[in-house]
């Protein structure tokens, strides 16, 4: 293998190479590690903690939505008071909505994918030693961990979680005051805490991945020889960089009104019958601020998932990406177009409704990006040599949901027609389907893949592949017949005092039955995963190549070791995606050009 | 358009060379990128609070505030009965833009790695950002005295939106000063004790500074808020 040594300045002038020297503590090597591949698994871990959390939550409320009559003694075991007699009380439902948004959003489908891959990612791939600055690294995990360990506590409160939306919109979360709802006393206040600790978790994570990306590259890894999946969390990286500080002004102005009484957000509210002394704010502002946020979220969701989908569906077809500057140009374009269209969460807000006009079009434009995203990805596996791995069948169940829930949102992206699917379980429907369930299968998709990279070992096919299509069907299961239930409000408590809907009760049942045991299947994906850390089939021999992949973090030894790479770091000599070309299966891009071989361009 | 940035006697490198790896491309540290990435952040958290004072300004259904009767005086004892408007906040913003000049001058003596010019131009700066801190309080207190606070107008104020926007914002911005005097307390232990000529360059000065600027500029765009318009 061709090497080349390389300097990377400010890498070596905080002395790296004495880390190898020195004997870590048990502390340093598990808890407060500055290692990338340790932070991932931390990441990882306790992205899992929140998924079997936030999916627990959501078995909770689809029991009382399936069966709003009936009781479980066993619930009121264990939940208490909020589930008196075995019923879940409305109050706790409302908590378990909110709470059930919040972990999947941030938690999950933030902290735990981007974090995870982003800092297992990154320096493997681009051929670094490790994150530009490790510390902060490991900084922005700690703030992560702690702002989980708050949210977690706020269930333990005695008034209970946030109960007034993920969204957290004001009036509803404006005031501390049990008479609006019981979650806006302590349990918002430890909302809004642990989500501002997310933000710094993000921006000194963010920050990170930006620096390295822009400044450990190794030689010869130009820009356009970057892995999909880095160009993707580049992107995602600015995105939260620029992002998540209207979120941070929005909940503190949000705080400062319920603890100082300041009137930010709130103009004359009255409650029960008495004015209260808020003057000239305005609760819509919160809802600009946060959707300023709350768009470009959804696309830090989605990029990652993206990357990896890429990545996967490449290695395994054992074809080159199709499209790759298309691919990295169209990611640049959701990327900017993301910032222009979080009205189109507000067209019933009394947005102007030519104002409106202009977030349609914008909202209608990033369908293009997605698209030819799709296309590519289509492309990329047609008649290709496809090996239906775990990880490949998750990479096309990814595709096949963002499909469907991509059209989805071109109907919701027409003010005319949101409006009256507002707050409906077609919003549902949507926003699960395509961002919900597809990060997640993007997550899969790159737990299986990058599993043999973390742990020397393969996870259980046999499981993988159960895992995979009870979770394909199941998903679906879930959320295609709510797209029939579109007069149906989202959020609501129960739906037996109106007749009107007793129409969609035997689907309502279905659903619940579904995403009971969609839950239960995914208990063989933790199972898989915690078994196949000790148990599962090793890789053989001194390198880790399972799949036949490019990328650099195939080159690294299988053992685990503080800057990746025993000698010098590898140089690169060709792009990422050269499977099945020139009579060879795969071509890493340590691979010099054979004399009279043109890069691809 | 990265070679602009380059000390003139390099020779223009190629598209190809500037990106492709085991370099940076703007020829900056990684310490850098990030405290640039850092700032844009910061921005956008400062415009969000911004655009929260300009969407409650004009949708007030009162009449704003006249700065010029906000803060018609000096809150000084014993100074405070002229009708002197807008002259304190006037050298508020003087303090911090000699300040910036002198962080101009102190990175300057780092590129040099003149120690003692590093000190002799950071002490001005650290005593302009404590005396613009003073300033602060003095200002806060006769505001808070005339009777504005967070819940409550003032006369002069009577919209009860301007004492909140105005104490959470240059709260906020003072946080910043605030955070900005400690950085360069400890810069000029560090280069006191010998730190940075030990690591052979003074970047860390360069990367404080950058933040310094910023703390200065953010100013501008505050007291244009609610001193000017």
């Amino acid at each position: 293998m061709h090497t080349a040594t390389v300097d990377h300045g400010a890498h070596s002038a905080h002395g790296h190479d004495d880390h190898a020297h020195h004997e870590s503590s048990w502390l340093e090597t598990y808890v407060f590690c500055q290692d990338h591949k340790t932070i991932a698994k931390q990441f990882l871990i306790t992205g899992m903690f929140w998924g079997v959390v936030g999916g627990l939550l959501s078995v909770l409320f689809r029991l009382q939505l399936g069966w709003p009559n009936e009781t479980f003694p066993v619930l009121e075991t264990f939940l208490g008071k909020w589930a008196e007699g075995g019923k879940i009380s409305n109050e706790f439902y409302l908590s378990l909505v909110t709470m059930h948004g919040t972990i999947l959003v941030f938690f999950v489908l933030t902290g735990g994918l981007s974090g995870t891959f982003s800092n297992l990612l990154i320096p493997y791939q681009i051929g670094a030693r490790d994150m530009a600055s490790g510390f902060m690294n490991m900084l922005s995990y700690w703030f992560f961990f702690t702002a989980s360990v708050i949210m977690f506590a706020s269930f333990f409160v005695q008034t209970g979680a946030a109960s007034g939306g993920w969204t957290a919109y004001p009036p509803l979360n404006g005031m501390r005051l049990e008479a609006v709802n019981k979650g806006s006393m302590l349990g918002f206040d430890l909302w809004a805490l642990s989500m501002t600790l997310f933000v710094v978790s993000s921006l000194l994570g963010s920050l990170n991945y930006v620096a390295t990306i822009m400044n450990l590259r190794t030689k010869g890894m130009n820009m356009l020889r970057l892995p999909l999946t880095i160009w993707a969390f580049l992107f995602t990286a600015v995105l939260g960089i620029l992002s998540f500080p209207a979120l941070l002004a929005g909940v503190s102005l949000l705080e400062f009104d319920r603890l100082l009484g300041t009137s930010f957000y709130l103009n004359q509210i009255v409650i029960n019958g008495n004015l209260l002394d808020y003057k000239g704010g305005s609760p819509v502002l919160f809802q600009h601020l946060f959707w300023f946020l709350g768009h470009p979220e959804v696309y830090i969701i989605i990029l990652p998932a993206m990357g990896i989908v890429s990545e996967v569906l490449s290695t395994h077809a054992r074809k080159p990406i199709f499209g790759y500057r298309a691919m990295v140009v169209s990611m640049m374009a959701i990327v900017i177009i993301s910032f222009l269209v979080w009205a189109h969460h507000m067209f019933v807000t009394g947005l102007n409704p030519n104002l409106a006009a202009v977030f349609v079009l914008f909202t209608l434009l990033i369908a293009v990006p997605s698209a030819i995203k799709v296309f590519n990805w289509i492309g990329t596996i047609w008649k290709g040599s496809i090996r239906l791995t775990t990880p490949m069948l998750f990479a096309i169940g990814f595709v096949s949901m963002f499909i469907s829930g991509g059209l989805t949102g071109l109907m919701l992206g027409n003010s005319s027609i949101d409006i009256q699917l507002h707050d409906t379980y077609f919003v549902v429907a949507h926003f699960h389907i395509v961002m919900g369930v597809a990060g997640f299968f993007g997550m899969f998709a790159g737990v299986y893949h990058w599993f043999p990279r973390m742990y020397g070992r393969y996870m259980n096919e046999t499981l993988g592949y159960i895992h995979f299509y009870i979770t394909l069907i199941g998903g679906y299961a879930i959320f295609f017949p709510m797209h029939f239930m579109t007069g149906l409000p989202r959020r609501y408590y129960s739906f037996s005092n109106f007749d009107t809907f007793s129409s969609f009760d035997s689907l309502v049942v279905f659903i619940s039955v579904a995403a009971i045991i969609v839950f239960l299947a995914q208990i063989l994906f933790i199972v898989n995963f915690f078994y196949s850390i000790f148990k599962g089939r090793k890789l053989e021999g001194e390198y880790n190549n399972p799949w036949g992949g490019n990328t650099l973090e195939w080159t690294a030894p299988v053992a685990r070791l503080h800057g990746n790479w025993p000698g010098d770091i590898p140089a690169v000599h060709r792009w990422p995606y050269d499977y099945s070309v020139n009579g060879r299966e795969f071509t890493p891009q340590t691979t010099p050009l054979a004399p009279g071989e043109e890069e691809h361009k | 358009m990265a070679a602009t940035l380059e000390h003139g006697h390099h020779a223009q490198p190629s598209e190809q060379e500037l990106w492709a790896g085991g370099r940076s491309p703007f020829k900056t540290s990684y310490g850098k990128v990030m405290m640039w990435y850092f700032l844009i952040s910061d921005t956008f958290t400062f415009a969000s609070f911004l655009i929260a004072y300009s969407a409650l300004r004009f949708t007030q259904s009162e009449a704003w505030p006249k700065a010029a009767e906000v803060f018609k005086s000096i809150p000084i004892h014993g100074l405070d009965h002229y009708n002197l408007p807008l002259v304190f906040v006037s050298f508020m913003t003087f303090l911090l833009i000699v300040s910036s000049y002198t962080m101009v001058r102190a990175v300057q003596e780092g590129y040099r790695m003149n120690k003692s010019g590093v000190i002799k131009f950071l002490i001005p700066t650290l005593v302009c950002g404590v005396l613009f801190l003073g300033c602060q309080y003095l200002e806060w207190t006769h505001l808070i005295h005339d009777g504005m606070t967070a819940t409550t107008a003032s006369e002069a104020t009577k919209v009860v939106n301007f004492g909140q926007l105005f104490f959470i914002i240059t709260g906020f911005h003072g946080l910043h000063v605030f955070g900005g005097v400690v950085l360069l307390t400890w810069l000029t232990v560090a280069t006191w004790n010998g730190t940075f000529e030990k690591r052979g360059h003074y970047e860390m000065v360069e990367k404080i500074g950058l933040y310094w600027h910023f703390v200065d500029l953010v100013w501008v765009y505050v007291f244009l808020s609610f001193y000017l318009l």
